[in-house]
C-alpha cells in the first residue's frame, strides 16, 4: 500500500524534558522519524519543550515549537499550524498521554486532525489496565491475576484473595512511577496510596507477583496491511521484579530454546494484531523458569527505550520504519537502509551478543537507597556488542564511567560467606559484583542461583570471568592465556595488574603475538547479505572488516557516553552537529560512542560508527585501524575531554584548542596566572590537600567558602561550608574517592551568576548572548533557571563580560568553544569557572539566538575565520524575545535522595520557556517543568533565618494571589509581624496536626523550604521535602526561584500564550 | 584438540575439535537461526552438509530430545563460534558436547564463523573438510573436495517402513523424502490420520489406499537426483487427490510437471525470510532451508502452475498453485521448528482442500 496522499502536514509531539524513565531515546526516535517524514515530502511541525534535543532543530523539522507540553498548548498549536495529522507515538508516554486527552475531548475530530501511527482505541486497549486485561483474555494471552483498584481498601481486599506478595502498577505513569512490590498489608497501603495519587486516572493495578520469573521482551512491528515482524527479543539478566530500565539486558535471549522463543514471538504477534497497532510496539513477558507458563506483563504501543535499544542492537531503524508505516506504507515496500538490498519486512539475525547496563545515579544521590525495584531509577544506559557474552559484559561495565572496569571494581572481599549470602538477597546495582565475589569465595553457583533467581547460564559466565582473573593472577602470561583474556575483553592494564606487568608490557606482548582488535559489522542479517552501512563493534580473534579509507580527510568525534546527571543529551546534540559540520566540510566522520539512546549512535549520522567503550585502549584500537587525521574532544563533554591526553599519546592530532590550554583552564595555578595576566578578578581561593590546610584557607578567606575537588563534572563534590566542621566533613567525602587532584577552597560570593558560551577562531570571538541565572551563585548552574538575555545586570557589566570573555579566549588560545561562568556583584565582574569546551547551554542558546554555534565552532576549528563566515565578532545583538531554561528534576523516582539544591547538580533535564515578555517566558518555563499552579491555593513556608527578611515580600505576593499560607513557628512569627496572614503549624516532632499531615492531606500546592547553609544535621527538612516530592507537591528550596514563580503567576494571562516558531529565529 | 576446516577454495580455518574427531568431507552451508540448533541438526534436509551456525553462542539451553525433528542428527559436521560450557534450561537432559560425541558428529569450534559465512556468501556454497590432522596436505585434499558430490541422500534419510499416526480426520499419505517430524505432527494435531511412506513407495501403492490428501515432505540434496521419485510424483499429480508439498516436495512436483530447478549461490537457511502470499498480499516470516530453487517462469508460461509465494528479499519463487488442480506447494517450512510459526495456516488451507475436518 503506498503512502496516504491525504497526509501532508504532520505534527510530531516530543517527550519533553529528560527525566528518569523518559530520556534521550525519544530524541533519537523523534529525530529519526522526522527525517523519515521529510524524506517523504511531509511538512513537519514539531512540538517539544526540551531545547537540548536534536529533534527541535530547524534542520530536522519545518516548524519548531519549544513550548510546554500541555493540552492547551497543543490545541493552540493545532489551530495555528493546522496540521492534517498528529503522530503521537514517538514522544514516549508524555506524547501519548497528550494525544489521548485531545482525542477524548473530541478536539482532534473537531479540527479534522487524524491520529496517525496508532488509534486512540489502540492506545486505550494497551494502556488502560482493565481494557488491556480484557483484550488479553479475549485472545487467550495469559496475564497475572490482577485487579484495577481505585481505593486502598479495594486493593487490600483483592490482595487477600490472591495472596502476598503483589505488584502495584499505577495506570498512565512513566518509568513505573509510584509502583512497587508489597509483601504485607503495611507496604501495600503505603505504595498503593502513593500510586493512586500519581496515576493520571487514579487507578492502580494490583497483580499477582511473578518476581523471579525470566523477564523477556519482544520488539514488534506491524503495518496497516497486517504484516508483522519481530525486530528482536531481549532477556533481562535480572528476573522479574527489577524495572527493565534498571536491568542488565542481553539481546537476543540466551537461555530460551526455540520452543520458548517462538511461543513468545507468536504471542507478541497475536497481541500487536489484536491491538491493531500500526508501527512499533514493545511486549514484555514473564516466563516461568521451569515451565512453558508465561504472563504478558505490559505492552507499550509506541517507540520506547527498549525499541531504541533494539534498533541499536540489531541495526533495524524502528522509528524510521514506524514513521513510514504511519504514512501508509507496508513493510515490504520499505527498504532496509542497512543492507540497501532487502526490505523492512524481515527479521534481523544477530551474529553477536549485546549487553545493556543501566547508568544509575547513586553517585549523585549518596543518601538514596540503591535497591532496584519496579520503579525505574536509571538516568541512562550503555550498550556493548561482542561475539561472546563475557566480552560484551566487560565492555559494557567499562563503558559506564563509574570507576568500574571489571568484576573486581566493587570490593566485597571483606564479607564472610554468610554475609555475602545475605548481601545477595539485596537487589541493587552492585549485584553482579557480589555474585563474582561469591564465586571467588567458592559459594556454589546453584546456591547463588537460588537466592538471586538469575539464570545459571549467566552466573556461569560470571564464573568464567572470575576464573580468568585467577589464571591471570597465578599463571604465566602465555600467548594462549593472553589471547583468551582479550577474547573475554580484559583491558591491558587489568591483565597487567593481575599478572604483575605494566600496561605497556602487556601491549608489547600483544604486539609480539599479533593479538589485535578486529571490527565486525552490525548488518541486521548475520552476513547473509552484503551491508552498506559501516556500523562496527570490536572482537578479538577474527577477521577485521573495517578498512582504512583514504580518499578523504578523516576526523574522529568522541561521544559523551551514557546520560547521567551533569552530562546529558546536550553533549549528544553537540557531537551530532559537529559530525554533520565536518561532513559538510568534506571530511569523513567517525563516531565512537556507547549510548544506545542517542542520535549520535544512529547508523547514518557519521560515515562510520564504532559502538565501543570510551576508554583509552578501546579508542586506540579504533585509531589503529582508522588512522584519523585528527580528533575533536570539545563536544563530547568531560568524557571526551578526559581522553585528550591518551589521544595525544597515540599520535592523534587534537583539533581546536590544544590540550595544554585545556589543562591551563582546569589547573588552578596555571589558571590563576592567566587571570592575573588578563587582569581579570576571581573570588579569592586556595589550593589545598588536607582538612587542616582547608580550614586555614577558610579562616583567611572568611566563611562561607566553596569546597570542591579540581577536575569536576557537574559540580560533583562541591559544597558550601559555613564552618570548620563542614570543611572537615566535605574534605572527608572528597577523599573517599581516590583523588590525584588537589582540592579547591574559594571565597563564596553572593551575586548574580552569569554564563556565556562563545566561539573563538584564535583572533576574534563571537558571543551569541549572555545568560543570567535566577538563583544566586551557590546553586549549580545546571540546576539554575537561566535567562537569555540577561535582565538585571547593567550594560557596563555586559561589556565587561564580553571583554573578559575575549581576553580569556585569547589567552587560552581557544579555537572552537569556550564556556565561562561569572559572578556579578554590582558592577564588579568575577570569573568563577572556564571550560574550553562545549557546554550544557549550547543547544539552548543556539536555538534561541538562531546562531548555529556548533557548526560555527567546527568551521573555526578547521581554520575558517568568523569574519569570513558572515559574522561580526563580539557580543551579538540581543534577540527580541526572552528565553528561559528551566531545570527539571526526577526526585520522586529516587527514594531517599535529598532534593535541596546546592553546588552539586541534581537535575536530569531541562525545558524552555520562550515569549516576548519575561513573565510569560517564565510562566511557560515553569509550566513546561510540570509546575502546575494553582490547584488548592495552599502553601507552606519554612525558611532558614538568613532568608526570613527576604521571604516577607514573597509571602505578601502569594497572599495577594489568594494563597493561604501555612508556616512553622519562627517563619510564622516573622510573617505575622510583617502583616502576612499566616496559619502557624506544628513542626514534625510536634503533635498532629503538623506539617506532615498537611502535606499528606493533598491540599498543598507549593512548599518553600530553604535548608540551612552548610551541613544540614536536622532530619526534619529532609523528611518534609521527601514526603512533599513523593506526594507530588512542588518544593522550592531557593527564594530566588520562589520569587520568579510568583512573578510569573502575577503577570501572565494563563489562557493566552503566544507560540513562537523557533525555526523562524534568524540572527543574520 | 585442534581442528581444521579446509574449504575447496583453499581457505583454512583453525579451531578446536568438538564432537567426533572423525574426518569428514561435506558441503558447507550456513544457517542464521539464533535458536533451534537441535532442530537444525536433526532436520534430514541437512544430510550431506556440514552446517555453520552464524549465531555465535550455541548450546546455551542444552539438548531436549523431544525437540528433535527426526530420530537422530543428520548433519555431516558442525561449525560454531562457541559451545556453551554448561547447558541451562529446565527441559535440558543433555549437553550439546555430549550429543555430538554420542552421534559421532565431527565439528569445529572457535573459528570466525562470520568470516566463513562471508566467503560462502561471496563465492557460493562449496565443499569442505573438517579434520584434526595437523599435517593436512592441501594439494591432496583440494582435488578431493572439488570432486565430492552429495549424491543421492534421500535414500539415506527416508524411513524404512511405513508408519501410521492415528487420527479421526482426513487420511493423509505423507511421502517421507526426509521429513521433519513436525509436518506429520502438524497434520495429526489437526485430526488427520497420517501414514508416512518411504520415499520410494510407488504412486499406485499410495493411491490404492484412497487418501484424502497427499503430503510431499522436505528433504535433502539436489532434486534432480530423485529421478524415479519424480516419475511417481507425476502420477500423484495426475490423480485427483489434493496435494500439499514442502521444500524438496515442492521442487519434485515442479520437475514432475515440466518445470526446472537450479542450485542457488548460497541458498536460504534460517528463520527470518519474508515470503509474500501473492493471493492476499500478506508477508510472512518463514523458516527456510534450501539450496535449490524452482524456476517458476516455464510452469507459468505453460499455464501449469502460478506463483503463489515469492521471496521478498530476492524475488525467488517460494510457492506454486497448480492450475486446474487441487495442488499447492511451498519452498519454505510452514512446520517451522525451528523458526516462526507464521505460515502454519497453510496446514489449515490443506485441510480445507481435503474437505475440512471430518
Amino acid at each position: 500500500m503506498p503512502k496516504n496522499p491525504e497526509i501532508k502536514k504532520v505534527l510530531v509531539i516530543g517527550s519533553g524534558p529528560i527525566v528518569i524513565g523518559q530520556a534521550a531515546e525519544f530524541d533519537y526516535a523523534g529525530t529519526q522519524a522526522c527525517r523519515s517524514l521529510k524524506e517523504e515530502g511531509m511538512e513537519v511541525v514539531l512540538l517539544n519543550s526540551n531545547p537540548a534535543t536534536i529533534m527541535t532543530d530547524k534542520d530536522i523539522a519545518d516548524r519548531v515549537y519549544i513550548e510546554p507540553l500541555t493540552v492547551e498548548v497543543v490545541e493552540q498549536l493545532i489551530l495555528k499550524e493546522k496540521p492534517d495529522s498528529v503522530l503521537p507515538t514517538l514522544g514516549g508516554q508524555a506524547g501519548l498521554n497528550l494525544a489521548m486527552e485531545l482525542e477524548e475531548k473530541g478536539f482532534l475530530k473537531e479540527n479534522n486532525v487524524r491520529l496517525i501511527g496508532t488509534t486512540a482505541e489502540t492506545i486505550k486497549k494497551a494502556e488502560d489496565r482493565q481494557e488491556f486485561k480484557d483484550t488479553m483474555e479475549k485472545i487467550g494471552e495469559p496475564v497475572a491475576a490482577s485487579k484495577v483498584v481505585t481505593t486502598v481498601q479495594d486493593g487490600v481486599e483483592f490482595t487477600n484473595t490472591i495472596g502476598y506478595p503483589v505488584v502495584l502498577r499505577p495506570a498512565y505513569t512513566l518509568g513505573g512511577s509510584g509502583g512497587g512490590i508489597a509483601n504485607n498489608e503495611y507496604e501495600l497501603r503505603e505504595i498503593l496510596e502513593n500510586g493512586l495519587r500519581l496515576s493520571r486516572v487514579g487507578e492502580v493495578l494490583v497483580e499477582r507477583c511473578i518476581a523471579g520469573w525470566k523477564e523477556i521482551e519482544y520488539e514488534v512491528m506491524r503495518d496497516s496491511a497486517g504484516n508483522c515482524i519481530t525486530v528482536c527479543n531481549m532477556e533481562n539478566i535480572d528476573p522479574v521484579g527489577v524495572h527493565t530500565g534498571d536491568s542488565i539486558v542481553v539481546a537476543p535471549s540466551q537461555t530460551l530454546g526455540d520452543k520458548e522463543y517462538q511461543m513468545l514471538r507468536t504471542s507478541a504477534l497475536n497481541i500487536i494484531t489484536e491491538l491493531g497497532i500500526t508501527g512499533g510496539c514493545n511486549v514484555q513477558y514473564a516466563l516461568h523458569p521451569e515451565s512453558f507458563e508465561y504472563c504478558v506483563i505490559e505492552v507499550n504501543p509506541r517507540v520506547s527505550r527498549s525499541s531504541a535499544l533494539a534498533s541499536k542492537a540489531t541495526g533495524y531503524p524502528i522509528a524510521k520504519v514506524a514513521a513510514k508505516i504511519a504514512l501508509g506504507y507496508t513493510l515490504d515496500e520499505i527498504k532496509n537502509a542497512i543492507t540497501g538490498k532487502t526490505y523492512a519486512s524481515f527479521e534481523p539475525m544477530l551474529d553477536y551478543c549485546v549487553v545493556k547496563i543501566p547508568r544509575l545515579p547513586f553517585d549523585k544521590f549518596i543518601s538514596a537507597k540503591r535497591t532496584l525495584t519496579t520503579q525505574m531509577k536509571a538516568t541512562g544506559e550503555v550498550m556493548s556488542i561482542c561475539n561472546n557474552f563475557e566480552g560484551a559484559l566487560m565492555k559494557a561495565i567499562r563503558s559506564l564511567e563509574q570507576h568500574v572496569d571489571s568484576l573486581m571494581s566493587y570490593d566485597f572481599s571483606h564479607l564472610s560467606s554468610e554475609e555475602l549470602l545475605e548481601e545477595l538477597k539485596i537487589v541493587d546495582d552492585r549485584r553482579i559484583w557480589k555474585i563474582a565475589e561469591a564465586i571467588r569465595q567458592g559459594i556454589p553457583q546453584e546456591e547463588i542461583h537460588k537466592i538471586t533467581q538469575i539464570d545459571l547460564w549467566f552466573i556461569d559466565k560470571i564464573a568464567i570471568l572470575v576464573e580468568m582473573e585467577e589464571k591471570l593472577r597465578n599463571e604465566e602470561l602465555t600467548e594462549e592465556l593472553l589471547t583468551e583474556a582479550k577474547r573475554l575483553e580484559f583491558p591491558d592494564y587489568i591483565i597487567g595488574n593481575l599478572n604483575g606487568k605494566t600496561e605497556e608490557e602487556v601491549k608489547a606482548l600483544r604486539k609480539e603475538y599479533n593479538i589485535t582488535a578486529a571490527y565486525k559489522m552490525v548488518d541486521t542479517c548475520a552476513a547473509e547479505f552484503a551491508a552498506e552501512t559501516p556500523y562496527y563493534y570490536s572482537v578479538y580473534g577474527g577477521e577485521n572488516e573495517a578498512a582504512e579509507t583514504k580518499d578523504k580527510k578523516k576526523v574522529l568525534v568522541l561521544g559523551s557516553g551514557p546520560i547521567r546527571i551533569g552530562q546529558g543529551i546536550e553533549f549528544d546534540f553537540c557531537s551530532v552537529h559537529c559530525t554533520w559540520a565536518f561532513s559538510k566540510e568534506g571530511y569523513e566522520t567517525i563516531i565512537i560512542n556507547n549510548n544506545p539512546e542517542t542520535v549520535s549512535t544512529d547508523f547514518d549520522i557519521a560515515d562510520k560508527l564504532y559502538f565501543e567503550p570510551l576508554t583509552p585502549e578501546d579508542v586506540e584500537n579504533v585509531v589503529n585501524v582508522e588512522k584519523p587525521d585528527g580528533a575533536v574532544v570539545q563536544f563530547g563533554g568531560q568524557t571526551a575531554i578526559k581522553l585528550t591526553e591518551a589521544l595525544i599519546k597515540m599520535g592523534v592530532k587534537i583539533l581546536g584548542t590544544s590540550a595544554e590550554n585545556v589543562d591551563a583552564a582546569e589547573d588552578r595555578e596555571l589558571f590563576d596566572g592567566i587571570l592575573e595576566q588578563c587582569r581579570i578578578p576571581r573570588p579569592k581561593g586556595h589550593t589545598v590537600f588536607t582538612a587542616e590546610e582547608a580550614k586555614k584557607a577558610a579562616a583567611e578567606l572568611g566563611y562561607p567558602v566553596l569546597v570542591r575537588p579540581s577536575y569536576v563534572l557537574g559540580g560533583q563534590g562541591m559544597q558550601i561550608a559555613v564552618n570548620d566542621e563542614d570543611v572537615e566533613e566535605y574534605i572527608g567525602i572528597i577523599n573517599q574517592i581516590a583523588q590525584e587532584h588537589p582540592i579547591l577552597v574559594d571565597k563564596y560570593l553572593v551575586g548574580k551568576e552569569i554564563e556565556v558560551d562563545a566561539v573563538c577562531d584564535g583572533e576574534d570571538i563571537l558571543i551569541p548572548g549572555i545568560m543570567e541565572h535566577i538563583e544566586r551563585a551557590g546553586i549549580h548552574s545546571g540546576d539554575s533557571i537561566s535567562v537569555y538575555p540577561a535582565q538585571t545586570i547593567s550594560a557596563t557589566a555586559k561589556e565587561t563580560i564580553a571583554e573578559y570573555t575575549r581576553r580569556l579566549a585569547k589567552a587560552l588560545h581557544v579555537v572552537g568553544m569556550i564556556n565561562i561562568q561569572f559572578i556579578v556583584c554590582g558592577e564588579e565582574v568575577y570569573v568563577i569557572e572556564v571550560n574550553p569546551r562545549s557546554s550544557r547551554t549550547v543547544p539552548y542558546i543556539s536555538k534561541v539566538t538562531g546562531i548555529p554555534i556548533v557548526p560555527l565552532a567546527t568551521k573555526v576549528i578547521l581554520g575558517h575565520k568568523l569574519k569570513d563566515l558572515g559574522y561580526t565578532p563580539g557580543l551579538q545583538p540581543e534577540a527580541k524575545h526572552i528565553a528561559i531554561k528551566m531545570p527539571v528534576f526526577s526526585f520522586e523516582k529516587i527514594r531517599g535522595a535529598d532534593i535541596s539544591l546546592g553546588p552539586e547538580m541534581k537535575s536530569t533535564g531541562e525545558c524552555l520557556g520562550i515569549a516576548t515578555t519575561f513573565n510569560e517566558a517564565l510562566y511557560k518555563a515553569f509550566l513546561g517543568a510540570g509546575v502546575k499552579l494553582p490547584k488548592h491555593k495552599n502553601m507552606i513556608i519554612t525558611v532558614r533565618d538568613e532568608d526570613k527578611p527576604d521571604v516577607i515580600e514573597i509571602a505578601h505576593r502569594f497572599e495577594a494571589l489568594g494563597y493561604k499560607i501555612y508556616a512553622t513557628r519562627s517563619t510564622a512569627k516573622v510573617l505575622k509581624e510583617n502583616g502576612v496572614k499566616v496559619i502557624r503549624t506544628n513542626k514534625l516532632e510536634q503533635p498532629s496536626p503538623n506539617l506532615m499531615d498537611l502535606i499528606l492531606g493533598h491540599k498543598i500546592d507549593l512548599i518553600i523550604d530553604t535548608p540551612p547553609q552548610g551541613v544540614e544535621h536536622s532530619k526534619d527538612g529532609f523528611l518534609i521535602r521527601r514526603n512533599a516530592i513523593e506526594t507530588g507537591v512542588n518544593v522550592l528550596t531557593s527564594l530566588d526561584t520562589a520569587a520568579a514563580l510568583v512573578t510569573s503567576l502575577e503577570n501572565t494571562d494563563l489562557h493566552n500564550l503566544t507560540l513562537i516558531d523557533i525555526a523562524t529565529i534568524d540572527n543574520v | 584438540m585442534k581442528a581444521f576446516l579446509i574449504l575447496e577454495d583453499g581457505h583454512v580455518f583453525t579451531g578446536t575439535s568438538i564432537g567426533s574427531t572423525r574426518e569428514v568431507i561435506s558441503e558447507i552451508v550456513f544457517n542464521t537461526s539464533m535458536t533451534g540448533y537441535l532442530e537444525v541438526m536433526t532436520d534430514p534436509s541437512y544430510a550431506g552438509q556440514a552446517v555453520c551456525m552464524t549465531y555465535p553462542l550455541i548450546g546455551n539451553y542444552g539438548i531436549c530430545y523431544e525437540d528433535q525433528e527426526s530420530a537422530r542428527p543428520w548433519i555431516d559436521g558442525y561449525i560454531v563460534r562457541e559451545l556453551s560450557r554448561i547447558p541451562s534450561n529446565f527441559r535440558s537432559v543433555d549437553s550439546i558436547w555430549h550429543y555430538l560425541e554420542k552421534h559421532d558428529i565431527p565439528g569445529i569450534a572457535g573459528i570466525d564463523t562470520r568470516a566463513l559465512t562471508k566467503i560462502l556468501r561471496e563465492k557460493g556454497t562449496m565443499n569442505g573438510m573438517i579434520t584434526v590432522n595437523e599435517n593436512y596436505d592441501l594439494d591432496e585434499i583440494i582435488p578431493r573436495l572439488k570432486a565430492y558430490t552429495t549424491g543421492k541422500v534421500v535414500e539415506k534419510v527416508t524411513c524404512r517402513e511405513k508408519e501410521v499416526l492415528k487420527g479421526s480426520g482426513p487420511k493423509v499419505a505423507l511421502l517421507d523424502l526426509g521429513a521433519k517430524r513436525n509436518i506429520a505432527k502438524s497434520l495429526n494435531e489437526r485430526g488427520c490420520q497420517v501414514t508416512v511412506y518411504p520415499a520410494h513407495t510407488s504412486a499406485e501403492e499410495i493411491l490404492k489406499t484412497n487418501p484424502d490428501g497427499i503430503m510431499l515432505s522436505n528433504g535433502p540434496g539436489d532434486p534432480k537426483e530423485c529421478g524415479s521419485i519424480i516419475q511417481e510424483v507425476k502420477k500423484l499429480y495426475d490423480s485427483q487427490v489434493p496435494i500439499f508439498a514442502i521444500c524438496l516436495g515442492h521442487q519434485l512436483m515442479a520437475l514432475a510437471t515440466g518445470g526446472d530447478t537450479h542450485k542457488m549461490k548460497y541458498g536460504h537457511r534460517g528463520g527470518n525470510h519474508p515470503v509474500k502470499d501473492l493471493q492476499t498480499g500478506r508477508v510472512y516470516i518463514s523458516s527456510q532451508n534450501h539450496g535449490y530453487v524452482v524456476d517458476a517462469d516455464s510452469l507459468e508460461a505453460k499455464k501449469i502452475a502460478k506463483p503463489a509465494f515469492v521471496n521478498v528479499n530476492d524475488g525467488t519463487n517460494e510457492g506454486l498453485a497448480y492450475e486446474g488442480k487441487n495442488i499447492f506447494t511451498v519452498q519454505f517450512h510452514p512446520e517451522a521448528c525451528p523458526g516462526p510459526q507464521d505460515s502454519s495456516y497453510l496446514f489449515d488451507r490443506f485441510m480445507e482442500m481435503m474437505g475440512g475436518t471430518k
